[in-house]
């Protein structure tokens, strides 16, 4: 594919996010290219857990994430492509009485978005799934939102991806961008190694590589990559269809439409890095902790597990919107290990803002100015 | 009965030949995507069995070599191993 010389919207990056920006752009009528330094999902995209959740402790991630729900909901079938959405609800451990008062809070303000969301008594755990140890998970209770669930990372990306190219976008991969020109502080041109191409827009999708990207245009931002290690099983029968999450233990674990258990949890000694290779602090710990909450999984053989990257911020909250530095560039990272499930509602939002320049109070609350001397109200509600 | 013989190419994941070239009419022809769509390697042999046939299989349909750097990585434990086995502390001091 020949690269045109001009277009509206540069994406870089080739995630979910970007993809799904890519298409709701070019369903808007937009030009769009975008450019993917590796192939398509092959970041943190690629190696997430897959989950959908809608328990959150700010306003602004619980709401984007509902969002997103419904038009996940109604996904597979827009994009003409299964993206096997699996609703089978997340339950979220909760370990002492302080856990609880926090967690009572947030039910409280999930509800009034209107997110179904109930409090469980320990006796009530093994209703949702049989296979949990409630006495080993330690547990006062839990939360459990049933419209929660997971859908296969992939497959979003692939689906968004064809629709947004049959809606006439051009994606680029195996394509690095290597630089950005501005004209005083208007984005003019992405410089990569396929070719340059003029643009009004550039938006950076680009996962824990936004930082580079940033600096490119001279845009500081506060973004730290974290690295997390992730496993799966072997195939087994259907056991549980919910997620498991506990912040306590920061472990999260589901059962796959294929039926391999996935799930991860955080290595004590972790500190920030770009280090991919996974370690055996993590098999040790992982499986501690996984056949605690589930002792019958001691049976079961673990195949392989890898790394990602959280590109975490200040307060765990992604950061959309218009650089108030530079006109034409567009935030869009640091979702701070929640990317994928918020990826419908972002692409929204952020296509509204470039497209018709639509702003909105969640997104104007996610910019980059928000890290600017205020005291920031952060996610707690982030495992992993 | 359908009688037309099928070529397993992914034992671990069922995957036949003619499933692995649709998937690569359809676009997906970087190895690496080939395998998120069809989840070849994913399985108990980490892609040990299929992995260079479906290399060959992408060459052949579409010319071109496929760069070293764009392999497969075989991921920890190598072979599978039971969650019971890596959790236990039996050989720590």
């Amino acid at each position: 594919m020949k690269m045109k010389s001009k277009t509206d919207v540069v994406i870089i990056g080739g995630g979910v996010t970007g993809c799904s920006l890519a298409y709701t752009l070019a369903k808007k009528g937009m030009d769009v290219c975008l450019f993917e330094k590796k192939y398509l999902s092959s970041g943190a995209t690629g190696c997430c857990g897959a989950g959908i959740r809608q328990q959150w402790s700010t306003k602004e991630n619980a709401e984007l994430a509902k969002k997103s729900v419904d038009i996940f909901e109604k996904l597979s079938k827009t994009l003409d492509y299964d993206i096997e959405l699996r609703q089978g609800g997340y339950l979220i451990a909760v370990h002492d009485e302080k856990e609880m008062k926090q967690a009572e809070k947030n039910v409280e303000m999930q509800r009034s978005l209107g997110i179904k969301v109930d409090i469980l008594s320990p006796e009530k755990i093994n209703d949702v799934a049989s296979i949990l140890d409630v006495k080993g998970m330690d547990v006062v209770g839990a939360t459990f939102c049933e419209t929660d669930g997971h859908a296969n990372p992939f497959k979003t990306t692939f689906a968004y991806a064809n629709a947004a190219k049959k809606n006439g976008a051009e994606i680029f991969t195996h394509t690095e961008v290597t630089g950005i020109k501005k004209d005083k502080n208007q984005i003019r041109e992405v410089q990569t190694t396929k070719g340059s191409i003029k643009a009004d827009f550039v938006v950076n999708a680009a996962g824990v590589w936004s930082k580079e990207i940033a600096d490119m245009v001279g845009v500081k931002i506060p973004n730290v990559p974290l690295r997390k290690e992730i496993m799966a099983t072997e195939r087994i029968k259907p056991l549980f269809e919910a997620m498991i999450i506990s912040f306590k233990d920061g472990i999260y674990f589901s059962q796959q439409e294929e039926g391999q258990i996935v799930g991860g949890v955080p290595i004590p000694e972790q500190k920030p890095g770009f280090k991919t290779m996974p370690t055996f602090s993590f098999l040790h710990h992982m499986s501690k902790t996984l056949t605690r909450y589930a002792p019958s999984l001691k049976h079961v053989n673990m195949l392989r597990h890898w790394t990602g990257f959280y590109d975490v911020t200040p307060d765990s909250r992604p950061i959309l919107g218009e650089t108030s530095q530079v006109k034409g560039f567009i935030h869009c990272h640091g979702f701070s290990g929640h990317g994928f499930m918020l990826s419908p509602m972002v692409a929204n939002l952020l296509s509204g803002y470039i497209s018709e320049g639509e702003t909105s109070k969640v997104l104007e609350s996610l910019s980059l100015d928000r890290f600017k001397g205020k005291k920031l109200t952060g996610e707690t509600y982030v495992v992993g | 009965m359908n009688k037309k013989k099928k070529t397993i190419v992914c034992r671990c994941e069922d995957l036949t030949l003619e499933e692995v070239e649709r998937a690569i009419d359809e676009g997906y022809t970087d190895l690496q995507e080939l395998r998120k769509k069809l989840r070849i390697g994913m399985g108990p042999c980490q892609g040990r069995v299929c992995i260079q046939i479906v290399m060959k299989i992408l060459e052949r349909k579409t010319g071109k070599k496929i760069p070293k750097k764009s392999l497969h990585t075989y991921r920890p434990p190598i072979v599978p191993v039971p969650l019971g086995s890596l959790a236990s502390d039996e050989n720590e001091k």
